[in-house]
């Protein structure tokens, strides 16, 4: 087993709030191992502590508690000045005086490099990035992704042991935020760059990410691939935060034999594949993704009536209300499967393979 | 209670602040300088005329207070300034607002001109009105004796005298702090108001009027502590209405009773800190507009013809009035005899650059030397304000604006009194009258830069420190080039008032080093108004010039900003 690279333990944070004297831990206990070349994004709602996280390994903030080790260096007591991680800003906080050119190289003079081997270096980062021969280009006059590039160009031709990202493409539009996440992503690993990416948006987080982190009020809520995220979530946190409109079943476990589940859900038994962790009489909720259910207007298990269709061309998202409780269910090609409409009765089907259970 | 929870807080901070700074020698340095010459150049003069006037055999007694305010000699000073202060800033207020409201929500012609008009008087020597008023409405008066042949007698010595001339120089003040606030109440308030049925009068009562309050309060308390603090005027034109500012200079330079000066400079001071107080800490937290700089997007103008014309007139007749007075010395400054003989001649001219070159020199010299320094000595205190952390940091910050509620007299006082003696003898030098020049203004600086810097992101700075500059190249290469603007600004603001002042660098001249404005007092004394208009002249043309020069080099590297001079001057309402 390798020693991770990046290596964060107990790390606390409180701030006291300026005029209200009260203390505000913006993060608690954090563990985590990162190893070399891994992209792991913070997952987390505003006000979680995924920046401040990202801040105190960047040596903005100073840790109330806890060490980072980078490269089995602590660094703790480096300011942020000299310690080797490079930030991507939200803003990109370029600097505006200063051309493209002089924003990149900035890093490198400080770093007393020769001129020419900065030159070679900056022509050879923009030419990555995709902005060969606009070096002299005030970067006020650049679009959003052109600026974008150039935040990304000016942390990576420093060669970082770490390059840290502050949700980077929110300040872009939707498009252009999904072709420079797949640029970001190809990028860091072809250069194997360790990677340390802030985001409140799961998409994004889904698609660049080795691991998320999903965090919540300051704590670590799960750690995992972006498929153990979104289908084995170990709280109720994940499974609500992570996915569109998750619905949530309780039920109590009536019988556990040879590799079979029996839980009650209303006055229906639901037989399970996944006895492991589980006991008679337990309290479990069933995690159930809308594409988990299918809608049948003969048979089903449970029995429920549309409220709301939301018509999307490729899908149909229905809520169906079912004793007294609201499902979301998404439904794809409707040209083949046709459309219920509001009042329709409907019948759930769920599919208990890819349904998650979570102790309660 | 939740104070003192504050105060503990505040202590926990320290030693962590400390342990930062500690990291950063270039900053603690920095940190350690900047607050000893605070110390040395603001708190210690202050500080040394709290000692004269309220010691007594060693021990604190107020003593000199109660002997005071017996004496009607001294208590009359203090009525006199307050009641011309208090005329001076509801008249100043008003004419201000009269100017503000036309250009910003008037269907008025020329307003290019009006605002030029408005904001002229501040880079002029404030003195020059009362000089102005003596070559139109004196003696051998220009209205007064060639007019109206004597007809009428204007008693322009006293208190209407300086009512006029005060009014005249200080309702620009009101003017900026009101056009700023004027122009950013967002149009969609007053087109929401019309929209629900008020008529345009409706409007200016229930919407304009009521979001302007605080910025009236504001322009009220600023040009009351200006009368306050005005020296050139009342020494001219007072008369035998002595005002604090003067008598306190008289007291001393007169009488040589320092102690008595040093008593009344602390009557000067007092109600002068509270217009301060009143201004930063009440009537600025009631506002509701802030002033971005922003313009914002079109608004509905007032167009009926009948207000139209008649704010226009007024304006009209109001810039008549300015452009009289300023006329006039421009006039005199041309006349061979003001009084006696009105042909024009070359022969003021002649003598302020032969005889006053010394005095041209000097200015020139000094303010040249102090105008960069205080420049930058604004940007560091600015920086470290608003970007840093560390103890004594709130302090450093109302230290350095404290020199807007602090009048002329009182530093100069305060300067005679710390150094005239060791560890520190500067009177008699150069150095002196530098000094008073970089901290008498020094808190416009410091708030424009406070104000650009609150503007701009702090992740760029961040963004330079994570590629691995400390806070001193970050300054040098990130922070400062960004704040081009107010650092500019800032220079061409203090270049003004090096040229103009007065009041405090009347006190540490000296023969060796002398000021235009000194040699104009001296002219107006000895009846050589001539001349004195022809010096008054000369340091207009150099403050355009430089003004000029300035904004050129603004221009060179700065993307063509444009030189926020007049923001410099309005932000001392913020």
């Amino acid at each position: 087993m390798k020693e991770a690279y990046l290596k964060i333990r107990n790390l606390t944070k409180e701030f006291l709030s300026e005029y209200q004297e009260e203390k505000v831990i913006a993060v608690k206990d954090f563990n985590i191992d990162i190893n070399k070349g891994e992209f792991v994004t913070l997952l987390g709602p505003s006000g979680c502590g995924k920046t401040t996280t990202l801040r105190l390994i960047g040596g903005f903030e100073n840790p109330t508690a806890g060490d980072i080790f980078l490269d089995n260096v602590r660094i703790n007591d480096i300011p942020a000045n000299k310690r080797d991680t490079c930030m991507v800003f939200q803003s990109y906080a370029l600097f505006p005086h200063m051309n493209i050119h002089k924003n990149v190289a900035y890093g490198l003079e400080l770093r007393r490099l020769s001129k020419r081997e900065i030159n070679e270096r900056v022509e050879k980062i923009l030419e990555l990035v995709g902005l060969t021969g606009l070096g002299n280009r005030p970067v006020g006059q650049l679009s959003g992704g052109q600026q974008q590039r150039v935040a990304l160009a000016r942390a990576m031709v420093n060669e970082p042991k770490v390059l840290l990202f502050d949700e980077p493409l929110s300040n872009l539009d939707a498009k252009l935020r999904i072709r420079m996440r797949i640029f970001i992503r190809k990028i860091q690993q072809e250069f194997n760059i360790t990677s340390v990416y802030v985001t409140h948006d799961q998409e994004e987080a889904m698609t660049l990410s080795d691991r998320i982190v999903v965090m919540n009020q300051g704590e670590i809520e799960q750690v995992g691939t972006p498929e153990e995220i979104y289908a084995r979530p170990k709280t109720r946190f994940v499974a609500d935060f992570i996915g569109k409109q998750t619905n949530f079943l309780t039920g109590e476990v009536i019988e556990k034999d040879d590799g079979k589940l029996r839980v009650k859900v209303w006055d229906k038994v639901v037989t399970f594949d996944r006895p492991d962790e589980f006991k008679k009489g337990d309290r479990v909720l069933l995690v159930i993704r809308p594409e988990m259910v299918d809608l049948s207007s003969r048979e089903g298990t449970f029995e429920g009536e549309v409220s709301l269709v939301t018509y999307l061309g490729s899908e149909v998202i229905y809520e169906v209300v079912a004793n007294h409780q609201l499902f979301t269910v998404q439904t794809s090609n409707p040209l083949k499967h046709g459309i219920y409409h509001r009042g329709n009765k409907v019948f759930m089907n769920f599919d208990l393979k890819s349904i998650y259970l979570i102790k309660e | 209670m939740t104070k003192t929870k504050r105060f503990v807080a505040y202590l926990k901070r320290i030693p962590s602040d400390i342990k930062k700074l500690l990291r950063e020698p270039f900053l603690l340095i920095g940190i350690i300088l900047v607050n000893l010459f605070l110390f040395l150049f603001i708190v210690l003069p202050l500080f040394k005329i709290f000692q004269l006037s309220f010691e007594d055999k060693g021990q604190f007694s107020l003593a000199i207070f109660s002997e005071l305010l017996s004496k009607k000699y001294n208590v009359q000073p203090l009525i006199h300034s307050l009641t011309l202060g208090i005329a001076v800033s509801i008249l100043g207020t008003l004419i201000g607002f009269i100017f503000a409201y036309a250009i910003t929500r008037v269907d008025i012609p020329w307003k290019r001109f009006f605002n030029i008009m408005a904001t002229f008087p501040i880079i002029a020597p404030p003195f020059m009105m009362s000089l102005s008023a003596i070559l139109l409405f004196g003696k051998q008066g220009f209205v007064s004796k060639l007019i109206l042949r004597d007809i009428i007698q204007f008693k322009i010595y006293g208190f209407y005298g300086l009512l006029v001339v005060e009014t005249l120089t200080y309702f620009s003040t009101a003017y900026l702090t009101l056009y700023g606030v004027l122009q950013a109440i967002d149009p969609a308030l007053e087109d929401a108001a019309l929209d629900l049925g008020a008529s345009k009068g409706k409007v200016f009562r229930s919407i304009t009027l009521p979001l302007a309050t605080p910025a009236i309060a504001s322009a009220i308390l600023l040009v009351f502590s200006q009368s306050l603090a005005d020296f050139g005027n009342p020494m001219i034109l007072a008369g035998n209405y002595t005002i604090l500012a003067t008598q306190a200079y008289l007291t001393i330079v007169g009488m040589f009773n320092m102690k008595g000066g040093a008593a009344l400079a602390i009557l000067l001071l007092i109600p002068s800190l509270i217009a301060f107080c009143l201004q930063k800490y009440w009537v600025s937290r009631k506002s509701y507009v802030t002033v971005t700089g922003k313009p914002s997007a079109a608004r509905i103008k007032m167009d009926r013809p009948l207000t139209k014309y008649s704010i226009f007139g007024l304006c009209l007749l109001l810039t008549g009035i300015i452009f009289l007075f300023y006329g006039m010395i421009l006039f005199g400054s041309f006349v061979k005899l003001w009084g006696a003989n009105h042909t024009l001649t070359m022969d003021n001219y002649k003598h302020v650059f032969t005889v006053g070159w010394e005095f041209i020199k000097d200015t020139l010299l000094l303010s040249s030397v102090a105008t960069p320094i205080a420049g930058i000595l604004a940007m560091i205190i600015a920086f470290l304000v608003v970007r840093k952390s560390f103890p004594g940091k709130r302090l450093m910050e109302l230290v350095s604006l404290l020199t807007f509620a602090v009048p002329g007299t009182v530093v100069g006082i305060g300067y005679i009194l710390a150094f005239n003696q060791p560890p520190l003898v500067l009177t008699g030098t150069a150095a002196i009258i530098i000094l008073v020049f970089i901290f008498r203004d020094i808190a416009v600086g410091v708030q424009t830069g406070i104000a650009e810097l609150q503007q701009i992101d702090p992740s760029i700075e961040e963004a330079s420190t994570d590629l691995g500059a400390d806070s001193s190249i970050t300054f040098r290469r990130i922070t400062l080039p960004m704040i081009t603007p107010a650092f500019y600004s800032g220079l061409a603001f203090t270049f003004v008032k090096c040229m103009t002042a007065i009041s405090a660098v009347i006190f540490v001249v000296s023969g060796r080093w002398n000021l235009i404005t000194i040699a104009i007092l001296g002219s107006v004394e000895n009846s050589d108004l001539s001349q004195a208009a022809a010096f008054s002249i000369v340091i207009i043309v150099f403050i355009l010039l430089a003004l000029w020069l300035i904004q050129f080099l603004v221009n060179q590297i700065g993307r063509g900003r444009k030189l926020k001079f007049e923001k410099a001057e309005a932000l001392q309402s913020i």
